[in-house]
């Protein structure tokens, strides 16, 4: 964090300042272990044995926090009697259809409770028998069973405890290499840390995200931060430190396939013709605040097709595409390789180095017939068909790259005004201080001029596949000789509207689903409230109370901390002066305090719904996470996650390491690639790649370079890329501090220059073995002011099942000394490089019972 | 000719007039330094901003002289960052007004070998061809494949054309970009938040 996030690890050190003890867990010693209280070297890959290992100390030594647990969690709710735990079936659980290799949620959900709709993730079971055709769900929510003695043997707090009953210190040493007294320390400094008066918080990055696991290990934390009162209170929750400005607001409003603005889940196949009912059904709940989806969709319809969407036709949901699988970044780039795309629009991104295994993205980019690269210079991307590796080996000759490539120069944050959403959930508004030079043109520009021109190819038409196009409400002012789209204008229609008047609304709760207002994104509506663009507010820090409400504004309501009703008490008092933040004021009879509280603002502490009750009405006085269809924080997730209610530890992929917890190797569920161009090494043990790699960012670098490898000041403090490796790794390889190495996988070979260093250590795992991890950052690759060889030609394609996220902070490789590189690949090299092919056969999926059918590799098309 | 050293301003005289008697004040100024001044002081103008690189979101001001930026600073009134920039953040300036930006369209033939400068006019109205080209070709009204999961339903859609985009745009950006290709029925809209 000191190193990714420096200014805001200022914060980290001002609590460590007033007495906060700081844990920093990474592979790594860095700037951040440098001034934390303890560092904690862990095996990548191993975190969910580590952070299943705190809880199994917390619940074993009662260090949880009881009150918070039996009012705000699922700890007492009865789980389904089908359901079967990864105890009982060698690391499964219950629902596991070896031939699709997807699991069922049916028996996963609670007892009697016909479908249960989670705040976010999955909400749609495709898989599931009648998917699509069926009616509202979690109509029963209200009768479902609770065993508020927390010892029915199927309640989630009893799963839960026999879930993690193997996660002992022992197993966290023998998996994760950490000491077992140093991890009991760890333990019992955050157990203790809880209650009433203490928080605690948890930062991370893409170092838990980037796994075939990296959606539980969030998971992991967050039953971790529920056992011990840490969601919704001040100094506690689970922080995303997100690596770009607006990653956060590049989800809100998503480009991503899979949602619509507001995680709306995108439509789906499997509707029937006329959708919008069976959509709503699908994906609403009975109870609490999802019960209001119809709300959101509808606007949304209104916003986009304005006039021509009425209660007639649907409101146009039909015209919307259809999903029918996963059209994921690597699911695509896969396609493109097989020669199945035409075009593609790249932005502000830089694929080839930022992704994975650049060489068979490059292989896409030559099988497309067009690509537009919009950024402030030529990137690799834009440049895959002149300078590539393969082009300067002579492997593949630029003549006969039919590819177009379409370079459009981009406008910096500085000439365009516009809002990013920061890792915060907070919107802020940057101004344009001076207009762009040239050619140079922001997205905004070139989107809406984009659209114009379609609008205007499709003007005539009478074909019903382009009547989306022509429906489009696509009319927004633009100001100076560049007829540059006011960016304030669509941040109104993001805020929504009503649509009689045109006034703003003043948030969600003012949405209807009449067709009577329209809303881009309503998460965000309230950002453009009172006609005043809120994004923009700017009150000094020293003119308003710490929470600083007034500077910027957080998506939903301007709250900064989500549920925060859990900061107050079931009867809701704060649970201490010391932690007080949001609070029941009896005398006025609402919710009050220093945010904006996140609950019903005039339903007191003692409410209880009626039975039969539906909708928000259903949210009783102390359900205080009123997305969840129950209200309740989830120990046990009964739906929203493709790989498990539990989360458990699975070995990377590739790892050095059979898993030390369950005969099952890897997540069952995972996302695999099998292509002759992505071959992956033996599950544990290959003797061809002993060691771990792991990748990682630098403090004067941005992720693919484009915004740091051109310019002098940053170059010149980071100039080449380097591995890290232990004194005795290199003892071991031969490896000479300022040398050089050169690095392989089955996908790529690279060099490097080495740094040895006691910064990184080797582990002691099961049976005593050693682990070697070796550090590598990513910025670089073959333009730019500073070249060198990109991390990411050694990684797979490989996901995880929840987001597809590829597995590129754990997985195996080879060193050696010297300069040897070839610069092979396996996109163009063919076999050479996967020989010898392992004599092991070490599997990934337990056979038998649970035998499962991956795909063979199969040889692709060659590329045009 | 130089001119000849008058009394009043030998320095012991000048340090005790100006009550700086240990000549480590103002009187150790020249009247160069005197007349210095930040370039931020000469601003005609401060434009407010955040910082494009992580997602902390340091506030930054943007000083303009001349319809050009001369400076980037942190600004100190932010809850966030109260001034601060990282490394990163304190190159700003050289990332906006850097050489390496480029100012043209650039455009490369299929197989060719070089690139070759284009209007901005014509490469739009290139693309918008392209894109209507590709899509009227690879137009899904319905899942066609027989034995396909999906055989029959109803999808209107194209997955002849995808979309990455970068987590350094705008919401106002993503916003328009989403809107247009699901309503031109482009399904593979991805971002880097994905990676």
């Amino acid at each position: 964090m000191a190193e990714c996030h420096p200014v805001a690890f200022r914060w980290v050190m001002e609590a460590k300042n007033r007495g906060a003890t700081i844990i920093h867990v990474d592979p790594r010693f860095t700037r951040t272990s440098a001034v934390s209280d303890l560092h904690v070297p862990i095996r990548p890959g191993s975190d969910i044995a580590f952070l299943g290992g705190i809880i199994h100390h917390v619940l074993e030594h009662d260090l949880w926090f009881e009150e918070y647990v039996r009012a705000y969690t699922n700890a007492s709710t009865i789980v389904d009697e089908g359901f079967r735990d990864t105890e009982d079936l060698e690391g499964f659980f219950s629902g596991f259809d070896a031939e699709s290799n997807t699991y069922s949620w049916e028996t996963w959900k609670y007892q009697g409770v016909d479908g249960v709709v989670p705040a976010a993730g999955h909400k749609l079971v495709y898989g599931e028998e009648g998917a699509g055709r069926g009616d509202l769900r979690g109509t029963k929510m209200l009768e479902r069973e609770t065993d508020p003695t927390l010892r029915h043997p199927r309640c989630v707090f009893q799963l839960l405890r026999r879930h993690f009953a193997r996660y002992t210190p022992e197993m966290v040493e023998e998996t994760c290499g950490i000491p077992k007294a140093l991890f009991l320390k760890v333990a019992e400094t955050l157990g203790r840390n809880s209650g009433r008066e203490r928080t605690g918080a948890f930062c991370y990055a893409v170092g838990w995200t980037q796994h075939t696991v990296g959606v539980q290990y969030i998971r992991t934390a967050a039953i971790l931060q529920l056992l011990l009162g840490n969601i919704g209170r001040p100094g506690g929750g689970i922080m995303a430190l997100r690596g770009h400005a607006s990653i956060q607001g590049s989800t809100d409003i998503p480009t991503l396939f899979d949602i619509l603005p507001g995680y709306l889940p995108m439509p789906h196949a499997s509707l029937p013709d006329r959708g919008l009912d069976q959509y709503v059904n699908n994906n609403a709940s009975a109870t609490h605040w999802w019960s209001e989806f119809r709300k959101y969709v509808v606007s949304l319809c209104k916003a986009w097709f304005g006039t021509a969407a009425t209660p007639e036709n649907d409101f146009l949901f039909d015209l919307l595409p259809r999903l029918t699988g996963n059209h994921s970044h690597m699911v695509t780039v896969s396609e493109m390789a097989d020669g199945k795309l035409k075009g593609y629009f790249v932005m502000g991104e830089n694929p080839t180095v930022g992704s994975m295994h650049g060489a068979l993205h490059r292989k896409g980019l030559r099988a497309l017939d067009w690509l537009v690269v919009r950024d402030f210079t030529l990137t690799e991307t834009a440049e895959f068909w002149r300078t590539a590796p393969e082009i300067a080996r002579g492997e593949v000759r630029t003549e006969e790259i039919r590819t177009e490539v379409f370079f459009f120069p981009a406008a910096t944050h500085t000439e365009k005004d516009g809002s990013f959403t920061n890792t915060q959930r907070m919107l802020q508004w940057h101004h344009r201080a001076v207009e762009p030079r040239g050619d140079c043109r922001s997205e905004l520009h070139f989107t809406y001029h984009l659209g114009k021109r379609l609008k205007a190819l499709y003007a005539g038409s009478t074909d019903p596949k382009d009547r989306a196009i022509q429906a489009l409400t696509w009319d927004y002012p633009t100001r100076g000789p560049q007829e540059d789209p006011d960016a304030e204008a669509v941040l109104r229609e993001v805020n929504g509207f009503t649509v009689a008047d045109g006034r703003p609304v003043p948030g969600f709760a003012e949405l209807k689903d009449d067709g009577s207002t329209a809303c881009g994104c309503w998460i965000y509506s309230g950002c453009f409230r009172d006609g005043v663009n809120q994004t923009a507010r700017r009150r000094p820090e020293r003119e308003q109370h710490w929470v600083a409400p007034d500077w910027g504004w957080a998506w939903p309501a301007n709250r900064r901390i989500l549920y925060n009703r859990t900061s107050a008490d079931p009867e809701g008092r704060p649970w201490s002066e010391r932690k007080r933040y949001v609070w029941w004021d009896e005398e006025q009879r609402q919710w009050t305090g220093y945010d904006v509280p996140d609950f019903v603002k005039d339903r007191p502490p003692s409410y209880r719904p009626p039975p039969g009750a539906r909708g928000t009405a259903a949210i009783s006085g102390d359900d205080a996470f009123i997305m969840q269809a129950d209200g309740k924080g989830w120990l046990f997730a009964p739906s929203g996650l493709l790989d498990g209610p539990f989360p458990t530890h699975y070995e990377p992929e590739e790892s050095v390491l059979e898993n030390p917890l369950y005969p099952q190797q890897c997540n069952p569920a995972r996302m695999e690639w099998h292509r002759r161009d992505n071959p992956y090494h033996a599950a544990w043990g290959d003797p061809r790649f002993p060691f771990v790699l792991t990748t990682y960012r630098l403090t004067e670098h941005h992720t693919a370079g484009g915004m740091s490898r051109w310019l002098s000041w940053l170059s010149e403090l980071q100039p080449e890329m380097f591995c890290e490796v232990s004194r005795e790794l290199a003892a071991e390889r031969g490896l000479r501090n300022g040398g050089w190495a050169t690095i392989t996988t089955a996908r790529g070979e690279i060099e490097c220059r080495v740094l040895v260093t006691d910064r990184m250590r080797p582990l002691r795992v099961k049976g005593g073995r050693t682990v070697h991890t070796i550090g590598l950052p990513y910025h670089w690759s073959f333009v730019g002011r500073v070249t060198g060889d990109p991390a990411n030609e050694l990684i797979g394609f490989v996901a995880d099942p929840n987001v597809s996220i590829q597995e590129s902070k754990a997985f195996t490789g080879d060193i050696r000394s010297g300069r040897h590189a070839r610069g092979r690949r396996s996109v163009t090299d063919g076999v050479a490089l996967r020989e010898p092919e392992p004599r092991i056969h070490a599997p990934r999926d337990l056979p038998g019972l649970h035998a499962k059918k991956r795909s063979p590799p199969v040889e692709p098309p060659e590329p045009r | 000719m130089p001119k000849l050293p008058v009394l009043s301003d030998w320095p012991v005289l000048r340090q005790l007039r100006r009550r700086d008697p240990s000549g480590l004040g103002s009187t150790a100024a020249s009247p160069r330094t005197r007349s210095l001044a930040p370039r931020t002081a000469s601003a005609d103008r401060v434009a407010r901003s955040i910082c494009p690189y992580c997602a902390v979101g340091c506030g930054q001001l943007v000083y303009v002289k001349d319809e050009k930026i001369v400076d980037i600073e942190g600004d100190p009134d932010s809850p966030v960052s109260q001034g601060c920039l990282c490394p990163k953040g304190a190159a700003t300036f050289q990332l906006v007004t850097g050489a390496h930006r480029l100012e043209q369209v650039l455009y490369r033939r299929p197989g060719g070998t070089s690139w070759e400068a284009i209007p901005l006019e014509q490469a739009m109205e290139m693309v918008a061809q392209r894109v209507k080209k590709a899509r009227d070709e690879t137009w899904q009204e319905r899942v066609e494949d027989e034995g396909a999961e999906h055989h029959g339903d109803q999808v209107r859609r194209t997955l002849g054309i995808a979309h990455l985009g970068g987590a350094t745009l705008d919401n106002e950006e993503n916003y328009l970009l989403k809107k247009l290709f699901t309503a031109l029925g482009v399904v593979q809209v991805e971002n880097q938040a994905r990676i």
